[in-house]
């Protein structure tokens, strides 16, 4: 089964072009048909090897070269893909969520011209996730990261008519180039140091991680962190981390349930699985791990702050998911890989729900995004508003629900490093229940607070977009249990299934009673913070932001700061260099060299009188210098 | 003897192209540029397993022969310039020119100069090509070009003028240093030059480097171009910025690397570091163009300012990525141009600011648009991807702070050029269309099969670059040893 891994992206990308090359003649049914068809074939495929790779014990990672992709002295990267318990693992959350997604657009984007458009899109950006954790190289994983990053940019750009839309999608892919530049380098250091891209060896081409592991190796602590930091940078971008977060938030101009896809589900996580895929290479470069603990941290704090005082309900959860991507970069730096790969999973089924719960009720109120005119929804669109109340509970870590488990894997295994970070963490979960119940009670408690239009119209969605809700409400609640704490089982379902792909760095042990106590901490505050949400939002009055309110409401005005600091210094030097070096200056010197050869041309001409007389003294002239110089030549 | 095909079947079609009328010239050059794509196809076919070489007494006084060679570069080149060609052809079928027999006439006989200079294995030939390649583009800008064609052109031609006679010097310069009698072959001039003193190679580097780095052009010598590609008709623009400047890199490659290597020594750190300065400095300016035209012209000197750097690193990675290139910047301009052209003709500016909306009135091209757009900043999996990288692989010399700082600044280039393009892309092809813009047709059937040849070439050779790669692999061996 593992050597037919390839037909995995290959029904996304047929799906792609079929859709793609037909999509003014094709009927929306059939492309929506095809669409998700094609996702479920590869969630299929993708179930076989799960069990394989399961049943085989986990054994080391199956190679499946298909062509050679470059080749040129020394360097020989060939299109491989590599399947192994890591990449097993996304390719099921990929496909798994990537099909109920598609599934759900069906009916959500049922009345869209561009709906065949808009299936051909989503199915290219399954084609190039799954690339992206198939490679058997950092190339082939820089290609489907690219990729990605591409149909992002399509995707958000979607209604292409509106220029605010277009924008944000233009922002989302030049803060991924940026980030991408740092991964480019890093793969290039890697290159140099190494010349190989390929994790481990295979028939060609050497193993990067055997080169870093093997016994005797002697490689400078400095290489691994530069390298290690490049890649860092590209995780920034890609994972919307400080200081390149802000592209994300902007993103939900996209479609919703690309939001949930995309932005939430899959590709903001390419990060983390870049980080988790190099274990071997961050476990050997300490500092930078301490780099992606404080700035997962501080992004998982600043995100949260901002989330309070938002009121459109998919800024809210785009804020939300910055800052568990920070949560998850967190568990990344304190060397817990694999929790941080569980919490990815967790994430992924309850803000899928999440967003596609948010799906729903935009898709009740018409269009409306601002939850100061809901309320009370919950009367009109009871399965939704039961599915998001478990993502809600899922995502503030009530015992019981997925969320709980995976976020108290993290905070435990912070706490075993840095009590102070695992402080600041808490202080992240409690600010994530406040924020998550006052968007639950803001918009499906209390009383309606938009027009009397839109109260009329209110129902609950169509069978093709509650059931994936549903299904995602299981999913997150019974998600957690593969990853029960060490207290609670013996027996830690994922720690054992990654464990051969990913070792984890450092000691992660504690005892019992204190696992018990961080437990009850963090479970007391968040359900102190529900309480205090209900109490607050319960008679919601929305006065004009003051002080630091509206500075959040503001987002810290870190994209003004941006504005200030970056985009209009370089395009006053951009037009300093267009007008002045490059017009005077350069090109001045240019014509200015022209210039003066005419203008010594005009005087040379007057040599030319056509007067005799004149010849014959320049003649004389001339012979009596030349006399003149042979005469001292000679002596 | 098959080699002379690739430079009589343009010269004299394009001689005979003066005294036909009507619709003759169009269909006599599509004819011509097809045989010649079959030939070059062929001639490159060869080129995987050994070089055809051709060679003919010329001027046995000077001591110069018609000596022709057609390796992995070479060939890569002509094939590059017979596909070119064609696509020009193909998408000008339904449109008229003004006295189209010396319109079509001076394409070809501009074709036949191009596959001269990338076949030319004797150094007084290359110069002859070198010119002859140039006159008829003076003529068609100056004859068919914008408003303000007269003085462009003349300080292009001038320009570049200049450049060739000192080129010419240097190499008349090193023909002399020969070994026994005055020779020009390239064996004989790479022999001479290499067995020169390094303060001699030196100077004979400034000579002959700057007739190449006009050409290029490579920043500070780039200004002759925005305005030159403004002001000529389309096609002739597609052969300036797709072929043309390749002659100039082509040069570097066959004329000045091997022959003066202690000069290139001496001058690699300046030209790389001026190489990379252009990069961000034409990115920069491309950000502020309004006129397409302009904004691609200045981001074709981005890309070949990367290239420039890379060709001076010593890297066979590097080398191979300019190679692969060299072929794929020519297919995406083509296309970035074909679609200008389009634009033009159907809106009646190249003004961004007063375009928009594309992809709702003519999706067809928009779409062709953001595939070239997205090929042009090489993103990965289209033709522009594997060459940068590997040209950025070459830049990483060392892991000396220095050394990755060169590579980080050129890199600004991948970000700049996402925005400027992307741009483009967005003030052209969404938002809403000017009023007027609902008359406009989308792609006609020739235009269609234009630009499908060269996105189909954009996806392959960005999944599977090989057979470019295994057919300049030879000649990148030899440039870095």
């Amino acid at each position: 089964m593992a050597n037919l891994v390839y037909l995995v992206p290959l029904f996304p990308l047929i799906g792609f072009l079929i859709n793609g090359v037909f999509w003014k003649r094709m009927p929306k049914t059939l492309g929506g048909v095809i669409g998700c068809l094609t996702i479920l074939a590869s969630f299929a495929i993708s179930l076989g090897i799960f069990f394989e790779v399961r049943a085989a014990g986990f054994q080391g990672p199956v190679i499946v070269n298909l062509f050679d992709f470059i080749q040129s002295d020394k360097l020989y990267i060939p299109f491989s893909f590599q399947v192994d318990a890591l990449s097993t693992l996304f390719l099921l959350i990929i496909t798994g969520v990537g099909f109920l997604i598609h599934v759900y657009s069906t009916s959500y984007m049922g009345h869209d011209e561009g709906m065949v458009k808009y299936f051909s899109f989503l199915n290219l950006f399954i084609f190039f996730m799954l690339l992206l954790v198939l490679g058997a190289n950092y190339l082939i994983m820089f290609i489907g990261w690219e990729g990605v990053g591409l149909c992002s940019y399509l995707l958000i750009g979607f209604w292409f008519k509106n220029r605010d839309f277009t924008n944000a999608g233009k922002k989302a892919f030049i803060m991924n180039r940026i980030g991408d530049l740092g991964f480019l380098v890093g793969m290039l250091l890697v290159l140099f140091n190494f010349h190989t891209l390929s994790y481990h060896s295979a028939p060609g081409t050497a193993g990067f991680f055997e080169m870093l592991t093997a016994p005797g190796s002697a490689i400078p602590a400095s290489t691994c962190n530069w390298i290690a930091i490049c890649f860092f940078i590209g995780a920034t971008g890609k994972s919307a981390q400080i200081p390149l977060y802000t592209w994300l938030p902007d993103a939900m101009a996209g479609p919703t349930p690309v939001s949930a896809l995309i932005h939430a589900a899959t590709m903001v996580t390419a990060g983390i699985y870049m980080i988790a895929r190099s274990g071997a290479l961050y476990s050997l470069a300490p500092m930078t791990l301490n780099i992606v603990a404080v700035v997962g941290l501080a992004t998982a704090i600043l995100a949260a702050t901002i989330a309070i005082r938002q009121y459109d309900i998919k800024k809210v959860l785009a804020y939300s998911t910055v800052s568990q991507l920070g949560f998850m970069f967190l568990a990344l730096g304190v060397g817990a890989y694999t929790t941080a790969v569980f919490h990815v999973m967790t994430h992924a089924f309850f803000k899928a729900l999440l967003f596609l719960g948010s799906g729903s009720v935009i898709h009740a109120m018409g269009g409306e995004q601002d939850i100061r005119k809901m309320g009370g929804l919950g009367k009109h669109m009871r399965l939704t508003q039961i599915t998001f109340l478990i993502g809600c509970l899922a995502i503030s870590g009530i015992p019981g629900f997925s969320g709980f488990f995976s976020k108290d894997a993290i905070l435990a295994n912070v706490f075993t490093q840095n009590p102070v970070m695992y402080g600041l963490g808490i202080l992240a979960a409690m600010m994530t229940a406040f924020y998550m119940f006052r968007l639950y009670f803001l918009t499906f408690n209390g009383d309606f607070r938009g027009t009397e239009d839109q109260h009329h119209h209110l129902h609950e969605s169509p069978a093709a977009m509650t059931i994936p809700l549903v299904i995602l409400a299981i999913l997150s609640i019974v998600g957690g249990y593969i990853g029960l704490p060490e207290v609670m089982s013996e027996h830690n379902a994922i720690d054992t299934f990654l464990a051969p792909a990913v070792t984890n760095f450092g000691e992660h042990k504690l005892v019992p009673a204190t696992e018990w106590g961080l437990m009850g901490i963090s479970v007391a505050v968040s359900v102190i913070m529900i309480i205090v949400a209900w109490s607050v939002n319960r008679k919601p009055a929305f006065a004009v932001n003051t002080g630091l309110a509206k500075i959040l409401e503001n987002k810290w005005y870190i994209d003004e700061l941006y504005e200030a600091i970056i985009v209009k210094p370089l395009a006053a030097i951009s037009g300093l260099l267009d007008k002045f070096v490059e017009k005077r200056g350069i090109d001045g010197v240019v014509n200015g060299v022209g210039k003066t050869v005419r203008w010594g041309g005009d005087r040379l001409r007057l040599l030319q009188s056509g007067q005799v007389g004149f010849y014959i003294f320049i003649m004389v002239l001339g012979i009596v210098v030349l006399f003149t110089l042979s005469f001292f030549w000679i002596k | 003897m098959i080699l002379i095909l690739l430079i009589l079947i343009p010269f004299l079609t394009g001689i005979l192209s003066f005294s036909t009328k009507g619709d003759g010239p169009k269909m006599l050059a599509l004819v011509s540029t097809m045989l010649s794509l079959g030939v070059a196809g062929y001639v490159s076919g060869n080129a995987f397993s050994s070089a055809i070489s051709f060679s003919q007494p010329w001027i046995p006084t000077l001591g110069t022969q018609f000596s022709l060679l057609a390796d992995g570069m070479s060939s890569m080149l002509c094939l590059l310039t017979a596909i070119v060609m064609m696509v020009v052809m193909i998408v000008n079928v339904n449109k008229d020119v003004e006295k189209p027999g010396a319109f079509y006439g001076l394409m070809l006989l501009s074709q036949a100069g191009l596959m001269g200079v990338f076949l030319a294995s004797d150094a007084l030939l290359f110069y002859v090509f070198w010119e002859l390649a140039l006159i008829p583009v003076y003529f068609l800008c100056s004859k068919w070009g914008g408003e303000k064609r007269i003085p462009v052109t003349f300080k292009f031609f001038i320009y570049t003028f200049v450049g060739s006679l000192m080129m010419l010097a240097g190499l008349i310069y090193l023909s002399l240093q020969t070994p026994g009698l005055t020779s020009y072959s390239w064996a004989d001039i790479a022999r001479a030059g290499a067995a020169l003193p390094a303060d001699k190679q030196i100077w004979l580097f400034c000579l002959i480097f700057i007739a190449f780095a006009i050409k290029m052009p490579m920043f500070p010598f780039h200004t002759w171009q925005p305005d030159t590609y403004e002001q000529s008709p389309t096609p002739v623009t597609i052969i300036l910025s797709a072929l043309m400047v390749k002659m100039g890199l082509y040069a570097v490659l066959r004329w000045l690397l091997p022959v003066l290597p202690a000069g290139v020594a001496y001058w690699s750190d300046t030209v790389i570091l001026l190489s990379v300065i252009g990069i961000v400095y034409s990115s920069c300016i491309a950000m502020m163009q309004t006129d397409i035209k302009r904004l691609i012209a200045y981001s074709s000197i981005a890309h070949m300012g990367l290239m420039c750097a890379a060709a001076f690193t010593h890297s066979y990675v590097g080398m191979h990525g300019i190679m692969l290139q060299m072929f794929n910047h020519g297919i995406n301009i083509t296309g970035m141009w074909v679609i200008v052209s389009m634009i033009e003709n159907r809106w009646g500016t190249r003004d961004m600011t007063k375009l928009g909306g594309m992809a709702t009135v003519t999706p067809k091209m928009a779409i062709a648009l953001v595939v070239i757009s997205l090929a042009s900043i090489a993103l990965p999996l289209t033709n522009g991807f594997v060459g940068e990288f590997m040209m950025f692989n070459g830049l990483l010399r060392s892991d000396s702070a220095g050394h990755i700082a060169i590579l980080a600044v050129a890199g600004l280039g991948v970000i700049l050029g996402a925005v400027y393009t992307l741009n483009m892309v967005q003030k052209t092809a969404y938002g809403t269309a000017p009023s007027g813009a609902a008359v406009a047709k989308d792609l006609s059937v020739n235009e269609y099969l234009g630009l499908a040849i060269i996105i189909s070439l954009v996806i392959f050779l960005g999944v599977y670059p090989k057979p470019l790669l295994d057919l300049t692999s030879g000649i990148s061996a030899l440039l870095v040893h």
